[in-house]
């Protein structure tokens, strides 16, 4: 009976599967030079972008796809999908907003105007393929922290953009880093100066709208030496049939004594139980601690996407750096997460904190793939990792592939794996106390995430848990 | 109060009970003795909707309705709660969280005003603290890692915070030191109010000495055998189960 339940519960509809009508400048599908000469005319982006842009389009049409993720899906094909779609309006201030699109943030949860500035956060919306609306920039400017969008920064910030774009993740490292470099079409640009700690949450909303169009947003934040921001990310898709491409990539820097918190919340759309339909999510994120004593922190909830490839990492290049790793990941239908983190310990005395949560229900199948590495300098490096992974039901599962690779003696590498099932025994337990199933379910799971969802600002791990909520209440084994 | 009407129930395919009746009286405590494997926690378990049990026949008429058609959890709301033998371990959820949200539930099902976390904790101090529990009770994970006598305790602290109308006690004192059973007995006592009623599941008489039963009924081969007052307990430890087959 139990089993049933769980099915009919997980089965349940993708809330934010809608799509709005608002006409589109959309380029036609396939990938050349002519196309991303297009996306930088859109755009009207700098020519030095046009070039770089080509190269490394170039660069990608020599490198391979790569598949030692574990991970099944059909092959993309490059030149069938739009690279870039963009509301035909295009819009300047909140006033020139489309309201269907302003309508579909309010659907999303995402008010863009004043409950968010009740909230004190500041937001940027990429609808598509472009940046709708940067609340809360002009308060910021006071302060000298520059929160725009990346076409933005390369107009008006170009030296900025050419000096840290491509500096942490190269334009080559990877084949979707690659493709992303070519096409990248918007994101967020953050840059925190000298000794300055941003005042308020900056977040940004990602949402693919319209039909056989990829996501390709690029997001860089540099935090200077002595200052402090958090930023936070959610995504989410329409319902459609056929499988959609999103390859991000995101950078930051980190100078000395400097540190970026960056939360992200993944709802994609996840396909359904047969597997049809779904986002392809290849994100590549890496953070540099460039200077000393500076520090990283990615916390991710991943609960959308039918396929995630993705492994925010960091670079301890500064002595006494500090890189840490926390992440939620829910494979439930026929999703399939390949996720974890790198964390690369140069500087000494690094200290890299790895906490993985994989949860998998009905067809999931989820692998957690972490690297620890300790170069020759890197004396007094310390990383723990902890990997646990909880199964719901029998026909899921967990993975777990751990890199150690250490290459000073003077280094200590902690790793602890654990995997559990939620038990007949336990919901009957607390279903005995007068809780039901479906409460049953999701105190179990919160219970399992909780040293993560600790690490979310407060209004984001409200979502993430209602988030959890949905895609898992009442899974049963 | 619960009227348990010809029961038959199977754990796989086996049989376990076969036709057993029993009705419990308001304000009373049933004692249910027998064998192993006779189906006392069976019998617990059919009356709280386990999942391991089939019940194939009968009904149990209680509050007006039979309860063999609802939900555990219905079961739970209604007033019937049980003092599980082996209490299951549920790592990360935290116990005062976890038993707030069990009141909170009742609360809300009885359209009373939820109690909330300023006031529970008081509530669960108050109770750690009556039944000698360790006060890191309230910070850590249900049952997780807990020692037997524990767990235990933390079973009559659940019983104690939601105040249910029916206590089924599947074997309160088994693993008990008589420190713990002394602390469990007393809970048991406190929870006495002429209305309630206990249905005490049990291998040894020494927990009968604290809590004073009115009814005794042996339990075997998956039918209620015999009944009587306390004084059967004595003819029990004389003579034994066999004995008592022997006088039918």
């Amino acid at each position: 009976m139990s089993q049933n339940n769980v099915d009919k519960i997980l089965a349940q509809d993708y809330k934010l599967g809608f799509t709005v009508d608002v006409e589109s400048d959309t380029a036609p599908p396939g990938l050349n030079d002519d196309v991303l000469r297009f996306i930088s005319l859109k755009k009207d982006e700098p020519a030095w972008m046009t070039d770089l842009r080509i190269i490394a389009l170039h660069k990608w049409e020599k490198m391979k796809e790569p598949h030692w993720a574990k991970l099944h899906y059909t092959p993309i094909d490059y030149q069938s999908i739009s690279y870039f779609s963009a509301p035909k309006k295009a819009p300047d201030s909140l006033d020139e907003v489309d309201e269907k699109i302003l309508e579909a943030y309010t659907k999303l949860g995402i008010p863009l105007e004043e409950q968010k500035m009740l909230q004190g956060i500041a937001i940027d919306a990429v609808f598509d393929s472009v940046s709708v609306k940067t609340t809360y920039s002009e308060t910021l400017k006071d302060k000298g922290i520059i929160f725009c969008s990346i076409s933005e920064a390369m107009r008006d910030y170009p030296e900025l953009v050419k000096e840290y774009m491509f500096s942490v993740v190269p334009m080559s490292d990877n084949y979707f880093a690659a493709l992303n470099s070519a096409v990248f079409t918007d994101g967020t640009f953050v840059y925190i100066p000298k000794g300055v700690r941003c005042p308020m949450e900056l977040s940004t909303y990602f949402r693919i709208n319209a039909k056989n169009t990829g996501q390709f947003e690029r997001t860089l934040i540099i935090a200077e030496e002595g200052s402090y921001v958090s930023y936070n990310e959610g995504c989410s898709a329409p319902q459609r049939d056929e499988n959609q491409l999103h390859a991000a990539v995101v950078e930051l820097i980190a100078k000395k004594d400097a540190e970026i918190k960056y939360s992200t919340i993944q709802n994609w759309y996840p396909g359904d139980e047969e597997g049809k339909g779904g986002i392809y999510n290849f994100v590549t994120k890496r953070g540099l601690c460039a200077g000393e004593n500076s520090k990283i922190s990615w916390t991710q909830v991943e609960t959308g996407s039918s396929i995630t490839w993705k492994y925010p990492s960091c670079i301890l290049k500064g002595d006494n750096s500090v890189g840490e790793f926390y992440s939620v990941a829910v494979t439930s239908r026929m999703q399939q997460a390949d996720t974890g983190t790198k964390m690369i310990h140069l500087g000494k005395n690094t200290r890299s904190t790895i906490i993985s949560k994989g949860i998998s229900a009905m067809k999931g199948q989820n692998s957690y793939r972490g690297l620890v590495k300790v170069g020759p300098n890197a004396t007094g490096a310390r990383n723990f990792s902890q990997c646990d992974s909880l199964l719901i039901g029998s026909q899921c599962g967990a993975h777990t592939f751990p890199y150690l690779e250490s290459h000073n003696a003077e280094s200590q590498i902690e790793h602890e794996a654990t995997t559990s099932k939620i038990s007949d025994e336990q919901l009957f337990y607390l279903r005995q106390r007068g809780i039901s199933e479906e409460n049953a379910v999701s105190m179990i799971v919160h219970g399992f995430c909780k040293e993560v969802f600790a690490q979310l600002p407060m209004e984001f791990a409200v979502e993430a848990k209602e988030l959890l909520n949905l895609t898992l209440e009442g899974s049963v084994g | 109060m619960m009227n348990i009407k010809n029961i038959h129930a199977k754990i796989g395919e086996k049989a376990i009970l076969k036709g057993l009746n029993l009705e419990l009286e308001k304000g009373k405590i049933h004692v249910i003795m027998g064998p192993n494997g006779s189906g006392k926690s069976t019998l617990s378990k059919a009356i709280v909707g386990h999942y391991d049990v089939d019940v194939t026949e009968g009904e149990i008429l209680y509050k007006g309705q039979n309860i063999l058609e609802t939900t555990p959890e219905e079961r739970a709301l209604s007033g019937i709660f049980l003092s599980f033998q082996n209490p299951v371990e549920i790592p990360g959820v935290n116990n005062t969280y976890f038993l707030r949200t069990a009141l909170n539930e009742k609360e809300k099902n009885e359209g009373k005003k939820e109690t909330n976390a300023a006031q529970f904790l008081k509530l669960m101090r108050q109770h750690v603290e009556q039944l000698g529990m360790k006060p890191d009770m309230i910070s850590r994970a249900l049952n997780d890692g807990f020692s037997g006598g524990e767990k235990k305790r933390n079973e009559i602290l659940q019983m104690e915070i939601l105040q249910p109308d029916v206590i089924i006690l599947d074997e309160i004192d088994s693993g008990l030191d008589i420190d713990a059973l002394k602390a469990v007995s007393e809970g048991i006592n406190r929870m006495k109010n002429g209305e309630r009623t206990f249905l005490v599941i049990t291998h040894y008489s020494r927990i009968l000495d604290y809590i004073h039963p009115d009814y005794i009924h042996v339990l075997q081969d998956g039918q209620i055998i015999k009944t009587g007052g306390p004084e059967l307990v004595k003819t029990l430890e004389a003579e034994g189960y066999q004995a008592i087959k022997k006088d039918l």
